[in-house]
């Protein structure tokens, strides 16, 4: 038995993942927060945030993100990967800048208009 | 230039208050902003986990921006940015100066305030120590990094586990700082317990409660801080000090929400909040001019924030359709054992149709504990079980009016231990 809390929302759920059970989750409100106990201890994953540099535009620098979790241990990696990208304005929220990232099929795209 | 509604300030608060009042067909808006474009703090909250209670679907902080600036941008609401409101008199004449424009007099029927809110900085709490760079609010830091792009330190000590804070930890950590501790003088963190894990734990950065920052040093540049324990009266322990060698010390001590304007106005302000004293839709002290947001009391999501601006926008509607809020039968709330303050702080019986929404901070943490609402004859009108309250987050009650009908006089929020 693991005691997690949850990440998904605000709300900060206390699980309790048993990994004798098929990692069966107690303690969570809602369905995400299974998934998430579920995926927490077999294979963690985390939405990543960050900016990339940006001519053209108002600000120096675009705010982006993952389009979908990517494995815990790539963070690193995308950030990495993040330094070498320059958007060129105009850019729409959703845009994809970097596809298939660190060997997956996570995208990075921009979290704003510029 | 007149309007029916005049909103200060274009951050969550006001974007939302704005299309609220647009969609009830009030159809003369300005907003009034000081930065250069739309959004408020959002823009530098460039992290995800906003819109999950409204829009049904977690986004970052400028694409939750995006979506009321968007919404906005098929309305006729005005916008003018790069504008500073200098005054709102009593008769809702608003002075505004910008570039663009000049200096601006417009003549609102109605105002909504949403200024949103300031963090504490080091002179507020006065950490002993040199006077060097590489002292931040945690904000501050946020801006240089996320929409300057400038790094702001290599080595990094954060005092106080606000949420923002919490999430410069992890930023700092990604773009390749080292974050040596998170320093809390309370006994428990002030942030989201999810942004505890995802932030700090995910990362290894330590959280030392009950400790604090004791000294700065540095000549021109952050060299070292000493982080000592405190004891139960907050005092720092001889013996307990620990050193830590860093460029950079950000502060996350809290927030406080901004009302030079409101105070200048000659609302009626509440201690507690350091916010306006409101009715139960966002109404101040004086009619017509309501207020939403982090400039009524510092909420925790933006969520809440759009759900509090659109009762107030629906209200400044309302207010300027001839439709005005009678007062005869008023309740007061007050805030009791175990609760900090509540908003809103008087109930209008008159203007309750179907329930009232509470909301309040706890003072401490509690575990299995109940919110009991009693009257002025001290008979419980209700009571709501919790398994866990603590300060970091808000909490809030429904009030349906059936309930709101049997209460004598004053109502008293309170927090009872045990189930």
């Amino acid at each position: 038995m693991t005691e997690l809390i949850c990440i998904t929302c605000p709300k900060g759920c206390h699980l309790t993942v048993d990994e004798e059970n098929g990692f069966a989750v107690t303690g969570n409100a809602c369905p995400r927060g299974e998934a998430y106990g579920k995926n927490e201890l077999q294979h963690p994953v985390r939405v990543v945030t960050s900016t990339v540099r940006l001519t053209g535009g108002a600000a120096p620098r675009l705010p982006v993100k993952t389009d979908k979790p990517l494995p815990k241990d790539k963070v690193f990696d995308c950030m990495a990967l993040l330094d070498a990208v320059v958007a060129a304005a105009p850019v729409k929220v959703g845009d994809v800048l970097l596809a298939n990232i660190c060997g997956t099929d996570v995208n990075i795209v921009a979290t704003k208009n510029a | 230039m007149k309007y029916d509604l005049v909103v200060i300030g274009g951050g969550p608060a006001g974007l939302a208050a704005a299309h609220a009042a647009w969609e009830d067909g009030c159809k003369s808006i300005c907003i009034l902003e000081r930065d250069k474009e739309l959004g408020g703090i959002l823009n530098q909250c460039i992290h995800n986990g906003f819109g999950l209670h409204f829009f049904k679907e977690e986004l970052t902080g400028p694409e939750y921006a995006g979506r009321f600036i968007e919404m906005l941008r098929s309305t006729g609401v005005e916008v003018k940015t790069d504008a500073m409101v200098l005054d709102v008199t009593h008769d809702k004449q608003v002075h505004v100066v910008s570039a663009a424009s000049g200096y601006e007099v417009l003549d609102a029927q109605s105002v909504v305030l949403a200024m949103g809110c300031r963090e504490r900085t080091r002179g507020a709490i006065a950490i002993p120590g040199t006077r060097p760079a590489g002292v931040f609010t945690a904000g501050a830091a946020q801006r240089y990094l996320n929409i300057e792009g400038y790094m702001v330190g290599k080595r990094v000590v954060i005092l106080g586990s606000g949420d923002i804070g919490l999430i410069m930890a992890r930023r700092m950590t990604l773009e390749g700082a080292k974050v040596l501790a998170c320093v809390e003088l309370m006994p428990y963190s002030g942030g989201l317990t999810r942004n505890i894990v995802q932030c700090l734990n995910d990362f290894d950065i330590p959280l030392y409660l009950s400790h604090t920052i004791t000294d700065i040093q540095g000549r021109d540049r952050v060299e070292r801080v000493t982080v000592s324990q405190i004891d139960n009266k907050r005092q720092p322990i001889p013996g307990t000090e620990m050193v830590f060698d860093c460029d950079t010390v950000l502060l996350s001590v809290g927030l406080i929400p901004e009302n030079e304007l409101s105070r200048a106005t000659g609302l009626e302000m509440d201690a507690r909040t350091n916010g306006p004293v409101v009715y139960e839709n966002m109404e101040t002290s004086i009619p017509g001019v309501f207020a939403c947001g982090n400039v009524v009391h510092v909420h925790d999501l933006v969520d809440f924030v759009t759900a509090e601006s659109q009762r107030a926008g629906h209200a400044a509607a309302a207010y300027c359709a001839g439709q005005v809020a009678a007062s005869t039968v008023i309740k007061p709330i007050s805030a009791g054992n175990g609760v900090g303050y509540t908003v809103p702080q008087h109930i209008r019986m008159d203007a309750v149709t179907d329930a009232v929404s509470l909301f309040f901070r706890v003072r401490a943490v509690y575990r299995d504990a109940k919110i009991v609402i009693t009257d002025e004859t001290g008979a419980q009108i209700a009571a709501f079980a919790r398994e866990h309250l603590a300060p970091g987050e808000m909490e809030s009650i429904k009030l349906p009016r059936v309930l709101l009908d049997k209460v004598q006089g004053a109502l008293t929020v309170s927090i009872e231990e045990g189930k």
